[in-house]
């Protein structure tokens, strides 16, 4: 596939070091993690000993420095993998939780813990989510008050990743009673151990079974006042900001996973064969492969066009809420169709395809499910 | 003392080569290109000699079309301290680079010149032997060990049945081979301070060198499609169809 316009030759550098990490270290490994539920903190630490956990912070503490196209690039080629679990317990940590410390972090916070994020020795998850409230942010109802020269949280978080064995939690809470919807929340770094933090249960999912998935539970979890992160009551703004990336990496992961079913698919169709002749001498199912890479493609440039308006420091809430739209859905009509085509093979466990297709039926679903994106869409269809 | 790294870039290992329509060479028009992974040891080999404090600077050269910088940038980017790039659109062949690298040689003057033994495209081995016929130094071919004190190179080399050690003065041309070492992994931060290394551009005509082809490409085919084989039900009945239908023995 041609290359953006926006990509450099550092760019295709990058994705030469991400496949052949994929390559040696994640995909004949990949199987075993899914068994076990999580990926070991050894790989974690690998990335970040090649540098690839801190793409756009800053050098002093061991950042590339770099901007969003990298980040994208690197998305991308992580998301080549067939491991979907795999791919996200390194993105939530680098580009769903880590930037809640790395945006709002005060200098003594950074110190204290970027360093150590970038080389993985910390593994981040955030926590806004609740049993009832997911893209509904503003009616979660953890709380924290204030208690002599601390905070005490209570509350329940739910669908965490990286909960299970993270270190670091980003945790929304309100902070004030009085107030309701938006304002009123703050965020809080928690580290694991923090007596009143407890892991309720492991989640079991359709797919991502490679990735932990935590409900987390706060019972008076007593944190120091220097543990909030950002300005107090101002929490939601921090986390809508924070959505525009982590919107871009879910894209970036969908984009990623097609390219891989399709490559799958391809092979497999060319070698296949049926009444005298190779399932791609088929037209039909050549024509449909054609049209999906056509709208892989288009999805793609309007995934790198998406972050160069981020490098740009333009507005895009309606660019990345409709890539991420576009994209989850896409995944899934490209998955549908690869597993189709892959036929028994396609059903099977032993097969990649088949546990793509069950990493793919979230990205329509977390970060913002389609009909919550489609709405941020729709209100600024007509300005 | 310097070390020249010399690197080629080729269609990447992954690519499944096909010839073009016209039988003229193989297709390379939006073709994945790589560097050679045999010169891909040998950088990692210099640099690493550099790192043991026995070379001082990693010079790496490639010679080619504008495109090679990339691949010059990967070898920066692993830990090459600089890059030359011999810029033409010209066919090169074995020869050609050799008298190209000789020139380089005269420029910068190394003790030891590090090559792949072979690039993956033509499979030629030759380039290595050349450049150290042309320029009267030892060749030590085929490294799987290295070791260079007090003004020897002390090389392993993999030949038919087994390991040989041979021991060359400075300087020495030496190509590696696969067992030599793992090249590392290219790091982010590297990738970004490749960027900001010297890269010099040259052409053939500055180094007073004819790259012309002195030997022509009649025709470029597929190997023939493997067909389905047939079984034997015994050794006689093979024996019968090697002698009398195949007429190998």
């Amino acid at each position: 596939m041609a290359d953006a316009v926006y990509t450099t030759p550092e760019h295709a550098q990058l994705r030469d070091t991400v496949a052949r990490f994929l390559a040696e270290e994640v995909e004949p490994h990949g199987a075993a993690w899914e068994a076990q539920g999580f990926v070991p903190r050894a790989v974690i630490r690998a990335l970040g000993r090649l540098g690839l956990l801190g793409i756009t912070y800053p050098p002093e503490y061991g950042g590339a420095g770099a901007d969003a196209l990298t980040a994208v690039v690197f998305q991308e080629a992580l998301a080549r993998s067939t491991f979907g679990g795999f791919v996200i317990t390194v993105l939530v940590h680098t580009d769903m939780a880590s930037p809640h410390l790395a945006h709002a972090g005060s200098r003594p916070q950074l110190d204290r813990y970027l360093r150590r994020v970038i080389a993985g020795e910390l593994v981040t998850a955030v926590a806004v989510t609740e049993p009832d409230a997911g893209s509904d942010v503003a009616s979660i109802r953890t709380r924290a008050r204030r208690d002599g020269d601390g905070w005490v949280l209570d509350g329940a978080k739910m669908f965490i990743t990286n909960g299970v064995h993270g270190d670091l939690y980003f945790v929304a809470a309100r902070t004030d009673a009085e107030s309701r919807g938006a304002r009123g929340i703050s965020m809080f770094v928690v580290e694991k151990g923090t007596p009143g933090l407890r892991v309720g249960r492991a989640l079991d999912k359709q797919g991502w079974r490679s990735s932990d998935t935590a409900e987390l539970v706060f019972e008076s979890c007593r944190i120091p006042a220097a543990n909030l992160l950002g300005e107090e009551n101002r929490g939601f703004y921090a986390i809508m900001r924070n959505f525009q990336t982590e919107r871009i990496a879910l894209a970036a992961m969908a984009v990623g996973h097609c390219q891989t079913a399709l490559a799958l698919t391809l092979d497999w169709v060319a070698n296949r064969r049926a009444f005298g002749a190779t399932l791609f001498d088929k037209q039909a199912i050549r024509q449909r492969l054609a049209l999906l890479d056509a709208k892989v493609q288009a999805a793609r440039a309007f995934l790198y066009h998406c972050a160069w308006l981020v490098t740009q420091e333009r507005e895009c809430v309606r660019e990345v809420s409709a890539l991420k739209a576009l994209t989850g859905e896409l995944a899934n009509e490209v998955l549908y169709a690869c597993q189709q085509f892959h036929g028994g093979m396609g059903y099977m466990r032993e097969s990649a395809i088949e546990r793509l297709v069950r990493d793919a039926r979230v990205l329509a679903i977390g970060g913002g499910a389609t009909e919550v994106m489609l709405e941020e869409v729709a209100k600024r269809l007509r300005t | 003392m310097k070390v020249l790294v010399p690197i080629k870039r080729v269609i990447d290992y992954n690519v499944k080569v096909r010839v073009k329509a016209d039988g003229t060479g193989v297709e390379t028009a939006n073709v994945k290109m790589s560097m050679n992974p045999f010169d891909e040891i040998a950088v990692e080999e210099a640099v690493r000699l550099k790192e043991a404090g026995v070379a001082t600077e990693v010079v790496v050269v490639s010679c080619g079309v504008a495109a090679c910088q990339e691949t010059l940038r990967t070898a920066l980017a692993i830990g090459a301290d600089r890059a030359l790039l011999v810029e033409t659109d010209a066919e090169l062949q074995p020869l050609a680079v050799a008298k190209l690298l000789k020139a380089i040689v005269a420029k910068e003057g190394p003790q030891i010149a590090l090559l792949g033994k072979q690039a993956i495209d033509d499979d030629a081995n030759q380039t290595g032997q050349m450049l150290a016929a042309l320029l009267g130094w030892p060749q030590a071919t085929f490294a799987s060990k290295v070791k260079i004190a007090d003004g020897k190179a002390e090389v392993t080399r993999e030949v038919d049945g087994g390991l040989e050690t041979v021991a060359t003065k400075l300087p020495v041309v030496i190509t590696v081979d696969l067992r030599l070492n793992e090249p590392r992994y290219v790091t982010l931060p590297n990738i970004m301070k490749a960027k900001k290394k010297p890269l010099e551009t040259l052409k053939p005509d500055a180094l007073g060198v004819d790259v012309a082809p002195r030997l022509a490409t009649l025709k470029v085919a597929e190997p023939p499609k493997r067909k389905g084989g047939v079984k034997v039900p015994d050794a006689a009945a093979l024996v019968d169809k090697l002698r009398n239908e195949a007429k190998v023995i």
